[in-house]
C-alpha cells in the first residue's frame, strides 16, 4: 500500500509533540499508518468511531476535561460531522484539531472521492475555520503545532488538510 | 413515572458527580432541582451527550461521569453504544430516560413507542451492564449500584411524555461551558 509510513511516522511525531492524548478516528486508506501508531501508543487512548460526529463529542469533552486530543478523519467524514461541528465546537467555543485526508482532489483516481473533494473546501470556509494544506514533510510538526496553537486561542476548530503528495507514494 | 421526580429521586447521588445532559425538557429539570457547576447541559447536537461523556471518562479516568440522554437523542446517535462498549469506561453511567417522544419539539412519538428497545440495543452493542426502571425505587437502586460499581452501565427508564412548564435556564451557553471547565480543575485538584 503506497501510503507513505515515513510521513505517516512524522504527523504522528507532531501530535506526540502537541501532547495529544486522545485520538479519535475512524480508518480510511491514508490513515491506516496513523491510526496503528496511535493504537500501539501506551500513551495515547485512541477511540474508533462508528461515525465522525462521535468523535466531536468526544473531543469537546476531552478539551473541558483539560486533555489534548486530535482527530483523524477523512475529508468525508468531516462532512459528516458538520452538525457537531456547528452546534458543539463553534457554538461552545471548543477547539478541535482535525486532521483531514483530503480525497477527492488534484490527483484522483477514485471517482467516488470526487465530489467530496470539491465541497471540502468551500465549506471549511463557509464554516469560518481556519485550514492548512499540509504537502511538505519538513513543514508537518511546524504547521501541526501552530494548527493546534490557534484552535487553543481562538477556542475554535482549525483544519490541517493531509493532501496527497504527502500521504501517498505512487 | 415523571422525569422531574426520577430526577429528584436521583439528584442525591449524582449532585456531586460530573453531569451532561441532553437539550431541551431534561436540562431545565435538573438545572431547577439545583444547578452544580460540574453540570453541563448540552442545549444543542442532538445524540453527542453520551459521546462527550465518553470523551470525559477517558480523561478523567479518577471521576465518576453521569449522562442524561433521551429516546430521541440516542436514536440519533445508535452508534454511540457501540463505541462505548468498546472502551467500556468502568467511570461512566449512561441513564436514558425514555418517553417515547421528542417532547421538547412537540411531542411527536419517536420509534420506542412502536417497539424499539434501546436497552436491547445497548445490551446486543456489548455495553457490559444494561439496566432497565420502571419505577424510582429501580431506577434509585439501579444509579446506586451503577455508581459504586466499575462497570460502564447504561441505564433505560421509562418516563411519561411530561416535561416542565418552561424550559428557562438563567445560564448563558458559554457561562456554563466556561463554568464547567472551572468546576473540573477544581475537581482534579482536589482528586490530586
Amino acid at each position: 500500500m503506497p501510503v507513505s509510513v515515513t510521513h505517516s511516522r512524522v504527523i504522528y511525531a507532531a501530535l506526540k509533540a502537541c501532547d495529544v492524548r486522545i485520538i479519535s478516528a475512524l480508518p480510511e486508506t491514508w490513515l491506516v499508518h496513523l491510526i496503528r501508531m496511535a493504537e500501539e501508543d501506551p500513551e495515547v487512548t485512541l477511540v474508533r468511531l462508528a461515525k465522525e460526529e462521535e468523535g466531536i463529542g468526544i473531543s469537546a469533552g476531552a478539551h473541558l476535561a483539560g486533555v489534548n486530543s486530535a482527530l483523524l478523519m477523512q475529508n468525508h467524514g468531516f462532512l459528516a460531522a458538520i452538525n457537531p461541528i456547528v452546534s458543539l465546537a463553534l457554538l461552545y467555543k471548543i477547539p478541535l484539531l482535525m486532521l483531514i485526508s483530503y480525497r477527492g482532489s488534484f490527483g484522483e483516481k477514485d471517482p467516488w472521492q470526487t465530489q467530496g473533494g470539491l465541497a471540502t473546501e468551500p465549506i471549511l470556509r463557509a464554516l469560518n475555520i481556519p485550514t492548512w494544506h499540509l504537502t511538505d514533510p519538513d513543514d508537518v510538526t511546524r504547521r501541526i503545532k501552530d494548527a493546534q496553537t490557534l484552535a487553543h486561542a481562538s477556542l475554535h476548530p482549525v483544519a490541517v488538510l493531509l493532501e496527497r503528495e504527502l500521504m501517498w507514494e505512487d | 413515572m415523571l422525569r422531574t421526580d426520577a430526577l429528584q429521586a436521583i439528584y442525591p447521588d449524582i449532585e456531586d458527580k460530573i453531569v451532561v445532559t441532553i437539550m431541551g425538557a431534561v436540562a431545565a429539570e435538573l438545572y431547577m432541582l439545583g444547578h452544580k457547576e460540574h453540570f453541563f447541559y448540552l442545549e444543542h447536537a442532538m445524540g453527542l451527550a453520551s459521546s462527550m461523556g465518553l470523551g470525559l471518562a477517558l480523561a478523567l479516568p479518577e471521576h465518576k461521569v453521569v449522562v442524561i440522554d433521551g429516546d430521541g437523542s440516542l436514536l440519533m446517535n445508535l452508534g454511540t453504544l457501540s463505541t462505548m462498549a468498546r472502551y467500556r469506561p468502568g467511570n461512566l453511567v449512561h441513564i436514558v430516560f425514555d418517553n417515547e417522544s421528542l417532547l421538547s419539539v412537540g411531542g411527536f412519538p419517536t420509534a420506542t413507542s412502536t417497539g424499539t428497545d434501546l436497552a436491547g440495543i445497548a445490551r446486543a452493542s456489548g455495553v457490559p451492564s444494561v439496566l432497565e426502571a420502571n419505577t424510582i425505587e429501580q431506577l434509585t437502586t439501579g444509579v446506586s449500584q451503577a455508581l459504586a460499581g466499575e462497570t460502564l452501565t447504561t441505564l433505560v427508564v421509562k418516563v411519561e411524555a411530561i416535561g416542565p412548564k418552561t424550559f428557562f435556564m438563567d445560564l448563558g451557553l458559554l457561562e456554563n461551558r466556561f463554568q464547567f471547565v472551572r468546576a473540573l480543575e477544581a475537581m482534579k485538584q482536589k482528586k490530586v
